[in-house]
């Protein structure tokens, strides 16, 4: 089988989702558990190595921030409209009967108009809305000496974060399930380790699935 | 740890014998070495040597006549404490406290039981309400000054010790030796656990019965029951933290520091702090290696973490006294005592039935340093519920508040159901009317309530009591604190403390609701998302 190959998904990016997807799943498990959802390591270590995490993840994104901007890959981010409404009938209707992806993978545009919507709100909302909740909290015993003590209450901190750790939830679920749903249900996971996209425009979509179910 | 101190006496016994034999030979061979004593470097004066004190004693103010030729300001000051008038009035509440008209739901009160309670009073013959505050003599400096252990007032003698052979209690068989005062004067020396133990391991009218964590085993405590006074390490006494000066001992618990903001005292500070906080040497921010917990020492009081449990040390605290049941008489028509496995009396006729208790988990509460009494001739609003005998001040929100552990000792006592107040029966003393006699509550009552100057209807019932005790002592190595997950759970200790949010034991119901009404829609979406595809894939 020979395919058309592009190089989609550079090291560093690939590094950084990886490392990424493991944090923030770690921090999910450990973060619920200090929540009260469970009980796995027992508080106090869950704390810790909840911290450890963040802290982590926040080296990882300043790294990545830089990334981003000095490869001006941060252009794959820029929202926009148009094709949307064909990536959700996509979605909706097309992928149950095999219509074609409505979405060309190229080194310059590599996030469907879906997945940039989806990536920017994750980078822009639930990212910001974890990070600074989450500080306030690991800050908790500076409220005091920024006098913040009188505005801020822990109890509302503590509940936007996990508003924040909710909506990560969420989109982990959507977001490992949208793996499946590329040109073949494998393609986005194999580029996403290897870095190269399969692009075989002639063949349909359910290719993969027909050659599975044979 | 008896058995440890006795075989240090034994040790000290046998070195003392090898030294006479050592002066002996240096003697012979040395004649220079002479016969001056080792210099003593824990003072500055020897009292054996002192000529006041190099005859016999036929009492104790006799004892404390010679202490005051050269410590001639001593009584004077010991006059002006709470130690000699037990009375105090609260500068917060002007509240009149203090031993000699507070009620507890112990022993109850003082009042007409003088001959028994007083021998906890740092003077002599204070027999009756008309004691003579005034006099000097009758301070008793041994009680707090004795070093050898043998200095031990008598419950029934006003705060005398024995001078003659007695039998105490009479009829037990109990025979107490003299007190050799001339000895005991010559060793005078600083106060210690034990001596301060004396009275107050024993409040409450016996072993760790009152605070919960004030008992005999801090007398020679290991690391693990207190990490200050650890008798093989840190070795604190009570006056390490009490610092005194002018005999007035700070740190009461009528007036406790429930927040110091003040961090460490260092020299040459002039405001009149308590030395007693933990503050006032750790300072407040004492955790350097996990520095959350120094947050977490903004709303909880050191001891709340610092002591895991009460009465540890072997000697169990009582927890209840039901005065309501006393009065038993068994088969034999004594009156009755009951005993647990442990041969713990459990069921006294002469004060009803107790609950006693070891390693206690503490209960917890805002406190504020705030503390009401209900005094004798406070008017009972109600008495269906439960009588707070104190109430401590406290809440998440005044700044003045930390979560602070108690020993809450519960019980019933009797009270004037046609006057509605508390009264002070009779309880100790060989008298035609004292409850512990003739176990008949009306003339006890009656006796007891003269004494004070109250009325007594001649009607009593009883009334369920509590009463809030700070701990503050057997202070626990770091490693034995409590941990994270003791509070930070759905039922741990803190689970009834409101006003702050607490990691693990807090959560919005509606935020849970929805956020995992959110997660599990997305995941129910995706799987019939995904199983129409497959079914989709399979039928193409």
């Amino acid at each position: 089988m020979t395919a058309n190959r592009i190089y989609i998904f550079k090291r560093f990016e690939r590094f950084w989702h990886w490392a990424q997807a493991a944090l923030i799943m770690f921090l999910l498990l450990t973060g619920f558990e200090v929540h009260g959802s469970y009980r796995l390591f027992g508080f106090e270590k869950a704390v810790a190595y909840h911290t450890i995490a963040a802290w982590t993840l926040v080296g990882l994104w300043v790294f990545a921030i830089f990334w981003h901007l000095t490869t001006g890959e941060w252009k794959q981010y820029v929202p926009t409209m148009q094709k949307v409404d064909a990536m959700i009938r996509y979605y909706l209707t097309g992928i149950f009967s095999n219509a074609p992806h409505p979405f060309r993978v190229t080194t310059l545009k590599k996030h469907n108009p879906l997945q940039r919507l989806a990536y920017l709100g994750v980078m822009l909302f639930i990212g910001p809305l974890t990070w600074i909740t989450g500080w306030f909290y690991i800050f908790y015993d500076q409220w005091a000496d920024w006098g913040a003590d009188g505005f801020l209450s822990l109890e509302w901190v503590a509940y936007l974060h996990t508003a924040a750790a909710f909506l990560m939830l969420v989109f982990l679920i959507v977001h490992v399930y949208l793996i499946t749903a590329g040109h073949t249900p494998a393609a986005h996971l194999k580029a996403m380790i290897t870095g190269w996209e399969e692009v075989q425009a002639d063949e349909p979509a359910a290719a993969g699935i027909e050659q599975r179910g044979a | 740890m008896k058995a440890d101190r006795f075989r240090g006496r034994l040790t000290a016994l046998m070195l003392g014998g090898l030294g006479v034999i050592g002066i002996g030979v240096g003697h012979a061979s040395m004649p220079d070495s002479g016969s001056t004593p080792p210099v003593k470097l824990n003072t500055t004066a020897d009292h054996a040597r002192f000529k006041e004190l190099q005859r016999e004693f036929k009492s104790g103010p006799e004892v404390t006549k010679a202490c005051l030729i050269c410590h001639t300001e001593a009584a004077r000051q010991v006059h002006r404490t709470k130690h000699w008038t037990w009375e105090f009035v609260n500068p917060d509440t002007g509240q009149r406290l203090g031993k000699k008209t507070l009620v507890n739901n112990y022993c109850v009160s003082i009042r007409a039981n003088y001959p028994f309670c007083t021998a906890c009073h740092v003077g002599y013959g204070w027999q009756d309400k008309d004691f003579d505050f005034t006099s000097e003599q009758n301070v008793d400096c041994l009680v707090c000054h004795d070093t050898t252990g043998d200095y031990r007032k008598q419950p029934g003698l006003s705060g005398h010790p024995a001078y003659e052979e007695r039998e105490i209690p009479k009829g037990s068989g109990n025979i107490v030796k003299p007190v050799d005062l001339r000895k005991v004067a010559q060793k005078v020396g600083k106060t210690s656990r034990d001596t301060c133990g004396a009275c107050h391991f024993f409040g409450g009218g016996g072993d760790g019965v009152k605070h919960g964590d004030l008992d005999s085993s801090l007398s020679a405590p290991d690391k693990p029951l207190d990490v200050h006074m650890d008798a093989t390490g840190a070795d604190f006494t009570c006056a390490t933290c009490h610092a005194t000066s002018s005999h007035d001992i700070p740190g009461s618990r009528y007036t406790p520091t429930a927040m110091d903001k003040k961090g460490a005292m260092v020299r040459g500070q002039t405001d009149k702090r308590n030395p007693a906080t933990c503050q006032s040497c750790h300072g407040v921010t004492p955790h350097k290696v996990q520095s959350r917990l120094n947050a977490h020492a903004r709303k909880i009081a050191c001891q709340t973490c610092h002591i895991p449990a009460m009465a540890r040390g072997g000697v169990p605290t009582k927890m209840s006294w039901d005065w309501s049941t006393a009065g038993k008489r068994g088969p034999d028509g004594k009156p009755l005592v009951v005993k647990d496995e442990k041969g713990r009396v459990i069921y006294d006729a002469k004060k009803g039935d107790f609950v006693i208790a070891e390693n206690v988990m503490p209960e917890y509460a805002w406190f504020n340093g705030h503390v009401t009494y209900t005094l004798v001739g406070d008017k009972l609003e109600r008495t269906d519920g439960v009588i707070g005998i104190n109430r401590i001040g406290g809440s998440p929100t005044d700044g003045k508040s930390r979560i602070w552990p108690f020993k809450v000792s519960r019980g019933a006592q009797p009270y004037d159901s046609v006057n509605m107040n508390l009264v002070t029966p009779h309880t100790a003393g060989d008298t035609p009317t004292a409850y512990w006699k003739h176990l008949d509550w009306a003339e006890a009552i009656e006796t007891g309530m003269e004494d004070f100057g109250l009325p007594f209807s001649g009607k009593f019932d009883f009334v369920q009591t509590e009463m809030y005790w700070p701990l503050s002592h057997m202070v626990a190595p770091k490693e034995k604190a409590v941990g994270c997950a003791e509070c930070h759970s759905r039922d741990g200790r803190l689970k009834d403390i409101k006003g702050v949010y607490l990691p693990r034991r807090d959560a919005a119901p509606w935020l849970d609701l929805l956020g995992w009404s959110a997660a599990a829609l997305a995941l129910l979406g995706v799987l019939l998302h995904g199983g129409l595809r497959i079914v989709r894939g399979w039928r193409e």
